[in-house]
């Protein structure tokens, strides 16, 4: 089993504790740079089961087929895979799935890809127009916290929850 | 051509105790309603592309459990991707049964990929199913059911089967009575 420890200060690990405290058993992921250092973590866990997506939607109904075993789940995106979920998005509302997705932002704080801007734009509307309860985290704290209180409320009262974690936050990717 | 309702019947006879089925939307959920309306059976009436995935999650969660989606071409073709995904993860316990009609029969038979061009069976081996099969006569339907039921997974199996239309049967359609009388029949 590989090993893994976050870098200091790393904020990401708060998630990752977050995420151990829930009892969270299945992760999907599309990758993402910003959230490379949680996916490592996971993988290193030895007891969340990590499923790497070749799409987010996947993610959806892999989380809900999860759920149906009594198992729950996290998914990391990036903004951009937000949109290619929303039919299945249907699967969480018409079934009343729990589900949480921890979303890193682009195309909103110092973007340097024009290509990622309509889809980071329209991320927090086409979440509520699908029946999300979105947060927004604005610093590693909220992150950590918001990640926690997402879990439980999707969990206990059978709500999909996104969290949001800003561009401001992740810092804009400049190559 | 293999009759897709006695097929599935075949499939779903003396249902193993621990067999839990996700049906792909539209005729393979009139299929398996039809041949079985079991507790243990989780109707898909949308989210199409999602069936395996879902499956997948689902295999993850319940290890104890043979998991088996059951769904059509067009709605495995719409989810090709998550066949990329299972060989991935190799789940042995994991299962997929396409009714291939080379149609896409709820919107007016429109001829699909599967009849043109594109052969599952092979995609799926080539992402790393341990197995797949092609079946085209009943004579061939105990091989499937012993792959679907008992072999070590992922296994895949193509039933060619003709597009002719048939009486629906339709299950619970309500998401909430599906999900709630599946979670109860598999909690442990």
């Amino acid at each position: 089993m590989a090993t893994f420890s976050f870098a200091e200060g790393d904020w990401r690990a708060g998630i990752f504790a977050q995420i151990k405290a829930c009892g969270v058993q299945q992760m999907a992921y599309v990758p993402d740079a910003c959230h490379a250092s949680l996916i490592k973590a996971c993988h290193a866990d030895g007891y969340i089961d990590c499923t790497e997506l070749t799409t987010e939607e996947e993610g959806v109904a892999l989380l809900a087929g999860a759920e149906l075993g009594g198992m729950r789940g996290v998914m990391l995106m990036q903004s951009s895979g937000v949109g290619n979920c929303v039919n299945m998005f249907s699967l969480l509302k018409s079934c009343g799935f729990p589900f949480v997705t921890l979303v890193t932002m682009r195309g909103e704080w110092g973007e340097f890809n024009p290509w990622q801007v309509p889809m980071g734009q329209a991320t927090e509307e086409t979440f509520k127009r699908s029946g999300f309860i979105v947060y927004r985290a604005d610093t590693g704290e909220d992150a950590a916290a918001m990640t926690g209180s997402a879990i439980r409320l999707a969990y206990d009262s059978n709500c999909a929850v996104a969290v949001l974690l800003s561009q401001r936050l992740i810092g804009a990717k400049t190559f | 051509m293999i009759e897709r309702r006695e097929a599935i019947a075949h499939l779903l006879k003396d249902r193993p105790d621990d067999l839990l089925v996700i049906t792909g939307l539209g005729s393979p959920t009139y299929d398996v309603a039809a041949a079985d309306d079991a507790a243990e059976n989780f109707y898909l009436w949308g989210a199409m592309g999602g069936a395996a995935a879902m499956a997948l999650g689902l295999a993850q969660a319940r290890k104890d459990k043979r998991v088996v989606a059951i769904t059509g071409d067009g709605e495995m073709l719409m989810g090709m991707g998550s066949l990329a995904t299972i060989g991935a993860r190799q789940p042995e316990n994991l299962a997929i049964v396409v009714i291939d009609n080379e149609a896409f029969g709820e919107t007016g038979g429109q001829a699909s990929h599967t009849g043109l061009s594109t052969n599952l069976a092979a995609v799926a081996l080539a992402c790393g199913f341990r197995k797949v099969i092609t079946a085209r006569k009943a004579s061939e339907l105990d091989d499937v059911r012993a792959l679907v039921i008992e072999e070590k997974g992922p296994v895949l199996a193509v039933l060619k089967t003709s597009a002719k239309e048939l009486a629906r049967v339709l299950p619970e359609r309500d998401g909430h009575a599906i999900r709630n009388r599946f979670k109860k029949a598999v909690s442990t």
